[in-house]
């Protein structure tokens, strides 16, 4: 934790990551059923396990 | 970014954030049980869900006439005229509603339940209990129009505060790896980055459930547009015209096979009788759905005359009812089966935290001097506001 400045765009690497991630997720299951509403749950659900991760992994 | 504009944004999130944060809190918390209200009904014994046979919505010729369902909701209701009724793509529960003029408002309605496979009434829609108070609440606190398009504009400083709040995260996290959670130091801390973390993951979902709540409240000047404009010009030959007594409304099932030639393949979501919001004084308005899962909500009205049972005119919504047709599923949730609501509850529980992290936030040093507070953003939460 103790390191340096970075830059801006590695602040948002991983947010904007997660935000496609959930886009795709949102509109994944509007096209459809089946396949379509699995990767919707995948999608979404990396936000959420992210934030699971977090508290894991990088509390301090 | 300069602490100068820190600062502003700072004030600009911190502003839109305290304005809104009630009325969000409420509506995520009327919204939690909400995204769950199909499973509570079921769980409630409503008869719309159990049904097996051909959907409503078909052609099937084991499907009872649409006149046949018309003549017993209006058997069920003397003195009512009819208003809509409504298809299923999955059972063939079928709804039936009626009002005592053809432009009765939205609480003078019955709707009935049927089974168009067997012709059997099976209940009437109950606009009351836990669910229905919560659904009000949560669309317009009782207050109507004017209450809608309150929360509309509570929305609308929700995403302001989650953009400012974006911008905000760049300057915090500058020395700090994505994912830091401060749990030893302090609860100030603790909460800070809980607040920039859960904020962050749910950027995506709490700006699209956010933007699609702002245009669900503009539903009734968006029908009225769609009314003035696209409606007006397809039904231009009657305009002028008296409107036509419910005693001369002809036969359904000749007006709905005349849509069907127009578009075939497609199948109807509902049927809007003439005077009401949805069609002209003269129309059958028969809303199609598209053919694929991903157009099943770009609805195409044909109107044909409800007398003659002659089509009129038909042309899909024009763009600003289609973004409230998609504006519809994307804040419910409700299509992507149970696993997609049990995300859309945890993200709502995510955004409940958000909110109620930036409050105690707020409280806890909203005594301090600016400039310390802008601080504390600029630092990474090191340098903690005194007072």
């Amino acid at each position: 934790m103790k390191r340096g400045r970075h830059s801006m765009r590695a602040t948002f690497a991983i947010p904007a990551l997660l935000a496609v991630l959930s886009l795709v997720g949102l509109v994944s299951a509007l096209t459809g059923d089946g396949w379509r509403d699995a990767v919707s749950w995948v999608a979404l659900g990396i936000p959420v396990v992210t934030v699971i991760w977090a508290g894991r992994a990088r509390r301090s | 970014m300069t602490t100068r504009s820190i600062r502003a944004w700072y004030l600009v999130h911190k502003w839109t954030s305290l304005v809104c944060t009630a009325f969000l809190l409420m509506l995520c918390l009327t919204g939690l049980p909400l995204i769950f209200h199909e499973e509570i009904d079921a769980l409630a014994g409503d008869p719309a869900t159990a049904m097996a046979g051909p959907p409503s919505s078909g052609d099937d010729p084991a499907l009872e006439p649409l006149d046949t369902m018309v003549a017993k909701a209006l058997a069920a209701r003397p003195g009512d005229v009819p208003l809509f009724m409504a298809f299923d793509n999955a059972s063939p529960i079928l709804t039936v509603t009626t009002g005592p003029r053809p432009d009765a408002p939205a609480s003078e309605m019955t709707i009935q339940l049927f089974n168009r496979a067997t012709g059997a009434a099976v209940g009437q829609v109950r606009e009351e209990g836990v669910m229905h108070f919560l659904l009000q609440l949560h669309t317009d606190m009782f207050l109507g129009l004017p209450g809608m398009l309150f929360l509309g504009a509570m929305g609308l400083l929700f995403v302001a505060a989650i953009v400012s709040g974006v911008v905000l995260y760049a300057p915090f996290m500058r020395k700090l790896r994505f994912g830091t959670v401060r749990t030893s130091r302090s609860t100030r801390l603790k909460w800070l980055d809980y607040h920039n973390l859960l904020g962050i993951v749910a950027l995506a979902w709490m700006s699209v459930v956010g933007l699609t709540g702002v245009i669900n409240t503009l539903a009734t000047p968006i029908l009225q547009l769609w009314q003035m404009n696209e409606l007006a010009e397809m039904t231009r030959a009657y305009a002028g015209r008296e409107a036509l007594p419910p005693a001369r409304y002809g036969s359904l099932d000749k007006a709905m096979a005349a849509a069907r030639k127009v578009l075939p393949g497609n199948n109807p979501q509902f049927i809007a009788f003439p005077g009401g919001a949805f069609s002209s004084k003269h129309h059958y308005a028969v809303f199609f759905q598209g053919s694929t899962p991903l157009t099943e909500r770009a609805l195409t009205p044909a109107l044909i005359d409800a007398e003659t049972g002659r089509l009129t005119d038909v042309r899909p919504m024009p763009w600003y009812t289609l973004a409230l047709s998609y504006s519809q599923p994307l804040h419910f949730g409700d299509y992507g089966g149970l696993p997609l609501k049990l995300l859309w509850a945890v993200l709502t529980l995510f955004t409940i935290i958000v909110l109620g992290s930036g409050l105690y936030l707020w409280i806890g040093k909203h005594r301090a001097p600016l400039e310390l507070r802008v601080r504390e953003v600029e630092s990474g939460g090191t340098v903690v506001p005194a007072g």
